[in-house]
């Protein structure tokens, strides 16, 4: 699995020493780990829906790694930008944090995931206490949404990609209201179950 | 480092217009077997009606004072890195879903406030006047760069030729549209066909060039073949590729980037370091193969458009 998650920076790696990186390689290095950012932070988000619905509660092995990969595509993506887009400019990033609202998404979602990544040990679980590190953990909804964001706003006509990636982020954030209603509505094994699971099983 | 160069003798290489041909002459050898069809695919076969244009040759008789001593980008980043939503909306879609664009016959239909209208073919066209190589910049709105040598003459031997009236005030532009040869253009998400415009004194500057080649040869389908406008001193979008229709009208026409985002696109949309695009500033930009942003010039260092500008807003007019 951890070979896997790193097929794409490999696969980027490759194409540089293939002269593969098309025309404009910064960029298309910056849009390549944006993805890819993505794409595992959807995976995560996937992880806990998967294991209800597949009844796979072991499933739950990969959802930090995968987690610190979508960590680790998005600090490729910001350090593309920080070093080889704006080379170190940090007036011109600044203004550009604050001025573009595209940047401003990214960026946010990008700073959310800092403490997720530094708090993703067994020993922060136990020095947080399971329950406030859940509280803390699902702040990875609001860099989701932050991520889809980022993309939709910063693509000049065509919408599809984004919206694909924004549809996949809604139906697993709906699917988690739907359990939390499920488990609401009188299902009090549901709702022992959750803590229970993540604690245990995360540490 | 691993990759080696192999050497092809040059009379192994497929031809060109064979290479080019290639699908038709599978739909054809299919077709043939069939025995439907036949008739009509056999035809084809033997009188392609797509004669490749691109690739051909060009006589350029003239340098150009206008041209930029700054280095020509490669050709190879120049056709391979393209806006042309009608045939996919990555940079590198227009390069593999343009090959077998039809660019032959063509023709260009001049019409509106004019006295002598007419439809030209692009052979007619080409004839209108010596054509020149003139290496102009190329900045896209986007913030890259990229310098072409180019090959035709100023568009205003056109304008001359079909004889405005004194009413004709803008020029009116459009693109070719056939959803058969651009299934992708319906997801663009911008208005196809494509159109464009200007003010007919911008029309009649000498650099806005009514453009055949690139590099020596015919334009590659890609980039707008087989005839197409640039205008260096603005955003890219505003230079409309392969060119069907020119209509000179009285007032400002639409333009297809103004119709999707009036707040971002403006009409005029002249190249400018001082007034940033919501979404990214305009005050650099990466010329393709160039590691740093350079400064980006106001009308992209074509100081000569000024005059046409003159106490004009250029905030409040983008």
């Amino acid at each position: 699995m951890f070979i896997l998650c790193l097929v794409p920076l490999g696969h980027l790696v490759w194409r540089a020493l293939h002269n593969q990186l098309t025309a404009n390689p910064i960029e298309y290095i910056t849009h390549q780990m944006g993805d890819w950012t993505l794409i595992f932070v959807v995976s995560t988000l996937a992880v806990t829906p998967a294991r209800k619905l597949l009844r796979l509660p072991e499933l739950i092995r990969f959802r930090r790694m995968l987690g610190l990969f979508a960590f680790f595509y998005g600090l490729l993506h910001f350090s593309t930008w920080i070093g080889l887009d704006k080379f170190f400019d940090w007036a011109e990033m600044l203004a550009d944090v604050r001025k573009r609202t595209f940047i401003t998404a990214g960026f946010t979602g990008f700073v959310l995931m800092i403490p997720l990544a530094l708090t993703s040990t067994a020993g922060w679980i136990r020095r947080l206490g399971g329950k406030r590190w859940l509280a803390l953990h699902r702040l990875i909804y609001v860099t989701a949404i932050a991520g889809v964001v980022h993309y939709y706003w910063l693509v000049k006509s065509d919408v599809r990609k984004p919206l694909f990636y924004g549809a996949l982020v809604a139906l697993l954030l709906a699917l988690r209201v739907g359990f939390w209603l499920a488990a609401r509505r009188g299902k009090p094994t549901g709702k022992a179950l959750e803590p229970k699971l993540t604690t245990a099983e995360t540490a | 480092m691993l990759n080696k160069k192999t050497e092809i003798p040059s009379s192994e290489i497929t031809p060109k217009w064979l290479y080019l041909n290639r699908r038709k002459f599978l739909a054809g050898a299919l077709g043939v077997t069939g025995g439907a069809l036949a008739g009509r695919t056999l035809k084809e076969l033997a009188w392609p009606s797509q004669k490749v244009l691109a690739g051909t040759k060009l006589n350029v008789t003239a340098k150009s004072p206008f041209s930029t001593t700054e280095a020509v980008t490669s050709e190879n980043d120049v056709t391979h890195y393209n806006n042309f939503y009608e045939f996919g909306t990555a940079k590198e879609d227009p390069a593999k879903n343009a090959t077998n664009f039809r660019t032959s016959p063509w023709s260009v239909k001049v019409t509106g406030l004019v006295d002598k209208p007419r439809t030209f073919t692009v052979e007619e066209l080409q004839q209108l006047a010596p054509l020149e190589e003139r290496i102009y910049r190329h900045r896209c709105v986007e913030a890259w760069s990229i310098v072409v040598p180019w090959i035709g003459y100023s568009f205003n031997v056109l304008l001359k030729e079909v004889s405005p009236q004194p009413k004709a005030k803008f020029v009116a532009f459009e693109s070719y549209y056939s959803p058969g040869q651009m299934p992708l253009a319906s997801r663009a998400g911008i208005q196809i066909p494509y159109i464009e415009g200007l003010r007919l004194d911008e029309a009649m500057h000498p650099l806005a060039l009514l453009c055949f080649g690139m590099y020596g040869e015919t334009l590659p389908n890609q980039d707008g073949a087989p005839v197409r406008m640039v205008l260096p001193w603005k955003y890219g979008f505003k230079s409309i590729k392969s060119l069907v229709q020119i209509k000179l009208v009285e007032k400002q026409p639409d333009t297809t980037w103004n119709l999707s985002n009036s707040h971002e696109y403006g009409f005029y949309s002249n190249v400018n370091p001082h007034v940033d695009h919501p979404r990214w500033s305009q005050a650099k930009e990466r010329r393709l193969g160039e590691f740093f942003r350079r400064p980006t010039a106001m009308f992209n260092g074509y100081d000569q458009v000024a005059p046409l500008y003159a106490g004009m807003d250029l905030k409040k007019y983008y």
